[in-house]
Order: C-alpha cells, then sequence, then structure tokens
C-alpha cells in the first residue's frame, strides 16, 4: 500500500489543478447519469480505470464521515462480465473490494451464454475477449439496464476520440458512429427510446497519465497486477505473454522469468504485461511521465516507449 | 470537519478548438503540437516513420488516418485529442474542416475557452496594402466570436513559405487587426508559425523581427473559462440524493453545478419555480462538507427544512430570477431536417426538459457577408435569429452574461437527434 501523497508532493513541478477540474466534471457526469436515467448500473471490472470510476462514484454519492470513510451505498449496482479467463487476482480483487464496500455486484457470465448458445467459440482457447459484448447486452436485457457506466477513456485509441461522454446504443445494442449527437456545453442529451440504452463516460477527458496520477493521489486501491511483480512469461512476437493455463507455450518457446507489471487487466488470452520495477502509482507515475513529456527529439524515442513496443518496431522493421 | 474548498486555478486545462480548412495545415498544426509535446504513442509514430521511408514524417497523417475512416462513412463532428505540457493539459477540440464547418464549429465552440483559426499565408497577397483577407479566415473568426469563445488566436502559418517573412507576417497582421476591430472581436493573439517546420508552435522562434510567444506559450497563457464567482447565486438543481429516504430524519441533498455566484451556509435562497424560501443548512464539495462553493464547480446543498425540490429546478438568492415563456435567440441549426416553425420540439435549459416551439424565424445569417437575410426555414448548418415559445416559464438569461443560462439544445421528438443550439438575446 503506498503511503498517501499529495501529486503536489509526488511531482512538483507539474500543475495538477487539472485534476481537480478532470474529478469535478467526472462527478457531474456520474451525478447526471444517475438523476436522467431508471435503472443505472456501473461497470467495473477490477481494472484501473473502473477503480478510479468507483472512488469518483463515491465522491459523487456518499458522505465522508470523520473517520476518513464513505458513508452510505451507491445509487447502483456494480456489473461485470467474467469471461471466465479472468486473472485469478483481479476476481478476488474484485470480491473483495465489492464486500468491503458494501456494494452490490451483479455478474454476466461468459460461461452462461456459451451454454445457452448465444456464444459459440471456434476452439477452446479462443480469446473471449470480443464475446463479452454478447454476455453484457444479455446482462442489460435481464437487469433491464438502461445506462452503463464505463470507465473508457478517448486517448485509448482513435475511435475512442469520437465517442460522445452519453455515446446512445440502438435496440441491439450497437454503437452507431455515424448517428451520434453533438454534444453542446454540458446539455447532454440523454433521451431514448425503450430498448435502447446509453453508455456515460465519465473520465472521458482522462489520459493514462491523469488516471495514475490520480490513483496515486487518492490512493486507490488496484489488484497487485498492476505493480511489479516476477511472473512466468515467454517472448512472443514482441509481447511478454503471460503464461497460464488458457496461454501454453508453443512449439519449443522458452519459458523465462521477468519482472513485469499490467497496464491494463483484461482477458487473460490478449492481455500481456511489460517489462518494469514500478513497484507503486507514484513509480509508474514516473514511467509513464516519461512517456508524454520527456525531453524532446527523435534520438530519445526508445526511452518514451515500453519495452514490449520497442521490441515490436524492431521486429516490424524499423527502417 | 470543515474544510475550504479548494479553488480551481486559472491554469486548469485550457479547451481549444481549431478552424481553417485541411489545406490551410490544419492537421499539421495539430499533429505538431501532439508531436513536439510528446503526445503521440509509439505505435502511431512507427507507422509514420515508415511511411516517411526516411525522409521527414508527414504530421498531417496523424489526423488524415481518420478522415480515411470518414470516407467509409464516418462522419463524427469532432474527435478530441490532448496533450500535456509541464505547465498544462490541453484539450483539442479537432473539428473536420471541411464544407459544413458551422455545425462542427458550434459543436467544437460550446465549452471551448480559447479559437485557434488558421491563416494560410501563401493564399494571401502580401504585397496589396492592405491584405486583402480570405472569407473563411472572416467567417470561422466571426462565427467563434459569435459563439462567445473567450480568447481567438490567429495563427499565421507556412511562414517557411514566404519570400520575405518578416514582410509578409506584418502586412497580414495589420490587416488581421483592423478586421478584429472592426468586427468587435477581441483578438487574444497573431502567432506567426510554420507548423511543417515546427517554427514557432512549441519552440520560440528565432528571428529578429518577431519577439512574441510561441503558440503554445500563448495557449499555456490563456485564461480558462471561469464562472462568475461574485453576484447573485444560481445553481440548476442537477440530483436530488434519495439518500435516508423513509428514515425521516436525513435530510434532502441537492446536487448541481454552480452556475454563478458561491453558496454557504446560512445564505437565504430561493427555489424556482414554486418560490418557496430556505436558509442553506449545510454545503458540500464531493464528499466532503465544506465552508463555501464557488461557481464552476457541483455543490450539495442541504436546506434547514423540507421543501419539494425536483430534478430541473433553480436554487437562487431570492428575487433574482426571471421567468419569461417567450425568448429571442440565436439558433444554429445541426439537423438535416430543416426547423419548422410552429412544430414542437424538447429543449433543455439547465437541468429541465420543456416542450417548446420556434415562434417565428426572424432572420437568416448569410454565411457568405455575415449579414441577416430573411428566411422562413433553417436547414442544417444554417444559422437564424428566432422567436422560441415553451411550455413551461423558464429563467433564461442571455448568452452573453451567463452561459448556463443562455444556452439550450432542441431535441427532436420524433428522432431524439440533438437539432439545434440556442444561445439567448434576451426575452421577446
Amino acid at each position: 500500500m503506498n503511503a498517501p501523497l499529495t501529486v503536489e508532493q509526488l511531482l512538483p513541478e507539474l500543475d495538477h489543478t487539472h485534476l481537480d477540474w478532470l474529478e469535478e466534471e467526472a462527478i457531474f457526469i456520474l451525478r447526471e447519469t444517475v438523476a436522467a436515467f431508471e435503472r443505472p448500473a456501473l461497470l467495473f471490472s477490477g481494472g484501473k480505470d473502473s477503480c478510479v470510476v468507483l472512488r469518483l462514484a463515491e465522491k459523487a454519492f456518499k458522505t465522508r464521515g470523520k473517520d476518513g470513510e464513505f458513508k452510505g451505498r451507491l445509487p447502483f449496482p456494480l456489473l461485470h462480465v467474467d469471461t471466465g479467463h479472468n486473472f485469478p487476482e483481479v476476481i478476488e480483487f474484485r470480491d473483495r473490494r465489492v464486500a468491503e464496500m458494501g456494494e452490490r455486484l451483479v455478474v454476466g457470465h461468459l460461461e452462461d451464454s456459451i451454454k445457452r448458445g448465444t456464444v459459440r467459440l471456434s476452439h477452446p482457447l479462443e480469446s473471449r475477449n470480443g464475446h463479452q459484448t454478447v454476455a453484457l447486452l444479455e446482462a442489460i436485457e435481464e437487469h433491464r439496464f438502461d445506462v452503463l457506466m464505463g470507465g473508457a477513456r478517448r486517448d485509448e485509441e482513435k475511435a475512442r476520440a469520437k465517442e460522445r461522454i452519453f455515446s446512445h446504443r440502438d435496440s441491439f445494442g450497437q454503437w452507431q458512429p455515424k448517428e451520434q449527437h453533438p454534444e453542446l456545453w454540458t446539455l447532454f442529451n440523454t433521451r431514448i427510446k425503450p430498448g435502447e440504452h446509453m453508455r456515460a463516460f465519465p473520465i472521458s477527458n482522462w489520459t493514462e497519465l491523469d488516471v495514475w496520477l490520480y490513483i496515486a493521489r487518492e490512493n486507490i486501491p488496484l489488484p497487485t497486477l498492476y505493480y511489479a511483480h516476477d511472473r512466468k512469461i515467454i517472448r512472443r512476437k514482441g509481447l511478454l505473454v503471460p503464461l497460464t493455463e488458457v496461454t501454453p507455450p508453443e512449439g519449443d518457446e522458452q519459458i523465462e522469468t521477468a519482472q513485469v507489471r499490467f497496464r491494463t487487466v483484461g482477458d487473460m488470452t490478449c492481455t500481456c504485461p511489460v517489462e518494469s520495477p514500478a513497484a507503486n502509482a507514484t513509480d509508474i507515475v514516473a514511467e509513464t511521465l516519461k512517456v508524454t513529456v520527456s525531453e524532446r527529439g527523435a534520438t530519445r524515442m526508445d526511452d518514451r516507449t515500453s519495452d514490449a513496443s520497442m521490441e515490436r518496431r524492431k521486429k516490424e522493421g524499423y527502417f | 470537519m470543515s474544510t475550504a474548498a479548494p479553488a480551481i486555478k486559472d491554469h486548469r486545462a485550457l479547451r481549444f478548438l481549431t478552424a481553417g480548412s485541411v489545406d490551410d495545415g490544419k492537421s499539421t498544426l495539430i499533429g505538431r503540437l501532439l508531436y513536439d509535446s510528446r503526445a503521440i504513442l509509439a505505435d502511431q509514430l512507427d507507422t509514420l516513420e515508415k511511411k516517411a521511408a526516411g525522409q521527414p514524417i508527414d504530421l498531417s497523417l496523424l489526423t488524415d488516418g481518420l478522415e480515411a475512416e470518414r470516407e467509409q462513412g464516418i462522419t463524427i463532428d469532432v474527435a478530441y485529442r490532448y496533450f500535456a505540457t509541464k505547465q498544462r493539459k490541453f484539450i483539442i477540440a479537432d473539428a473536420p474542416g471541411h464544407e459544413q464547418y458551422t455545425r462542427n464549429m458550434v459543436t467544437a465552440a460550446a465549452g471551448s475557452d480559447a479559437a485557434v483559426v488558421l491563416v494560410d499565408i501563401t493564399k494571401l497577397d502580401t504585397s496589396a496594402k492592405p491584405v486583402p483577407l480570405l472569407p473563411q479566415t472572416r467567417r470561422h473568426a466571426l462565427l467563434a466570436h459569435l459563439l462567445r469563445v473567450p480568447s481567438i488566436v490567429f495563427a499565421v502559418n507556412k511562414l517557411d513559405a514566404a519570400a520575405d517573412p518578416a514582410h509578409a507576417f506584418k502586412a497580414v497582421s495589420e490587416s488581421l487587426t483592423a478586421f478584429a476591430k472592426q468586427a468587435g472581436i477581441a483578438v487574444a493573439g497573431i502567432i506567426p508559425v510554420s507548423a511543417l517546420r515546427g517554427d514557432n508552435v512549441t519552440q520560440p522562434l528565432d528571428a529578429d523581427w518577431y519577439d512574441g510567444p510561441s503558440l503554445l506559450q500563448l495557449l499555456e497563457s490563456l485564461p480558462a473559462l471561469q464562472e462568475r464567482k461574485d453576484g447573485d447565486l444560481l445553481i440548476p438543481v442537477q440530483y436530488v440524493s434519495r439518500e435516508g429516504e423513509g428514515t425521516g430524519n436525513q435530510p434532502r441533498t441537492l446536487y448541481g453545478r454552480v452556475a454563478h455566484g458561491r453558496v454557504k451556509p446560512g445564505d437565504e435562497v430561493q427555489i424556482f419555480p414554486s418560490g418557496q424560501t430556505a436558509i442553506v443548512a449545510e454545503v458540500r464539495l464531493a464528499s466532503e462538507v465544506v465552508d463555501v462553493v464557488e461557481a464552476g464547480r457541483s455543490a450539495g446543498v442541504v436546506l434547514d427544512r423540507q421543501l419539494d425540490v425536483s430534478r430541473g429546478d433553480w436554487i437562487a438568492t431570492p428575487k433574482t430570477v426571471h421567468e419569461t415563456n417567450r425568448f429571442s435567440a440565436t439558433l444554429a441549426w445541426l439537423d438535416t431536417e430543416p426547423a419548422q416553425v410552429g412544430r414542437k420540439y424538447w429543449v433543455r435549459h439547465g437541468n429541465r426538459w420543456v416542450q417548446a416551439r420556434i415562434a417565428s424565424i426572424e432572420s437568416r445569417l448569410d454565411i457568405h457577408s455575415l449579414e441577416a437575410t430573411e428566411a422562413h426555414q433553417l436547414a442544417v448548418n444554417e444559422i437564424g435569429h428566432v422567436i422560441v415559445e415553451t411550455q413551461q416559464a423558464l429563467p433564461v438569461e442571455s448568452y452573453e452574461s451567463n452561459r448556463v443560462g443562455g444556452s439550450l439544445i432542441i431535441v427532436d421528438p420524433a428522432s431524439n437527434r440533438t437539432s439545434g443550439a440556442l444561445l439567448v438575446k434576451g426575452a421577446a
């Protein structure tokens, strides 16, 4: 566990007021969601982004007693779609946090969808990441959720950069990029028709660095996977593939032990760690900071990339 | 435990939009800002390096990648991009610069603290006196001004292509200054840049004819939009906490972002539209009890008595709210289905949804001359002056004096599309 640090102590050279502003905006969006919809739920996977959203939800809907503990209960359940291939550390963390906080957790199991026949795997070890959607939509239908709050960020990828804070899903649960409503001021258009739902993204405007700064500042608990630990891995196509029952070695691949941490924790079949000695949130902030505001100059590129992407770069040609 | 709310300082994130067509170097400028501030991911850079095959990389490809997607049919008004310096975080509202700029600019401008209008110096006759500006430079600047974007910056681009950059920049600056003065636009800065070479974007220009800031230095110093902290209190009620419901002894908390003024225990407030009054017993910021919450932040207000207050109501200093169900406004129409006089729409003002109709279209703005012309209909991307009638009276304020009280969206009840944006002028 990290000692509580203010971000100002952590990185005195940075102006940190934007974290207050991001927090303010996220709390505003969370309250908007709960006020504008009938049956909200918060997507909680135990990953760092959803842990941040969970803390923001506590701040938006609970009060803090003199002991510093949050009182009361969130006005919505948490929802997790379990692919059956999640890292055991993450599931353990998820259940422990939910119990500590006294919240309600709804779990949609991909295994159930497979049993129902709504998901068919082409082979047993296929990545289940893409199939999550089916289980998610089935959970939405079963519980009649009309809005799901999630921890997606616009800096993650190009398609996400275009998505609205309140993102409309049609009756098939699909995002229609062409049909997006313009989003003006904070006058969110939250009107939907029966059978449709919305996704709400309170941390749309956060970057990976903001997330880690906030985790450090707020001392937010995370699964141990996020911090440096020794793990058996296989080096494959420039990636560090973790050795698990669903990702066995192929051919004569060498198993080795490396000091790694995960930047994201998704399905075991498609989530790789990076080599890193960062043992706490402060270390990770320092690492992440190098990625975005290091000294200029292309010669320093190598410093900015994780080992994994550096290797990928080399294997992809590197003229 | 009582703590004062930490104030958000001026240096909070700056949201800015970029205006100008693609040819003016908008993509390259955005690419340059992202590249020089190290906001580009390694894999994106790899792609560019491979495409460049040893030549300097083409920064415009960073945004052109998205344009290729658009050609496949994904047309979206605005994409958001992020970068940060040691001093500040920035959010770029990247509106595509093609012909349908009004809709995109309205969307990007709503909530932006600044607009960077690109001026392509290679398209101008810098030997003329005064230098004639391109119509789109005037349009983009005037639209940003119309939408009350607080800071308007001209970035005079492609200085690398000018034979005599010192003379060219001076001549264009004079012309821009004269135009801005005539149009009543307060200009935050006129900055010479070469987005292609990176001159004066993030690194100051090394030239004896210019001693001003780089574009980034200017952006770092611009104010983020601040709501007025002095004067009357106004809070649109966003969410009423149901916490303690049924126990009979726990008060309700009324949450909402303070539009202007500040709220503290002991204040007398009035609820609109009911008109009931009460004394503030406690205020909260996030989960903490605090002494005061100022404009721009979300407050939790506990009153000294149980009143019937719901989402959509307003908490205000007594006798300061003036309600009307007929007002005049600038309407920016965003929907492919034209705006129709007499048809019922939903409008959202603050946190209240009411039915409304456009009582009349007074005029349409000619997007080329920017003069008001007669009109009976507004089509997509058109801007007009309208009279709106609402089914319930609303406490509208002029957009110029207060953005929260002065802005509304229009939603088509059949499609649920956001069809228009209203900027209130005043009661009609």
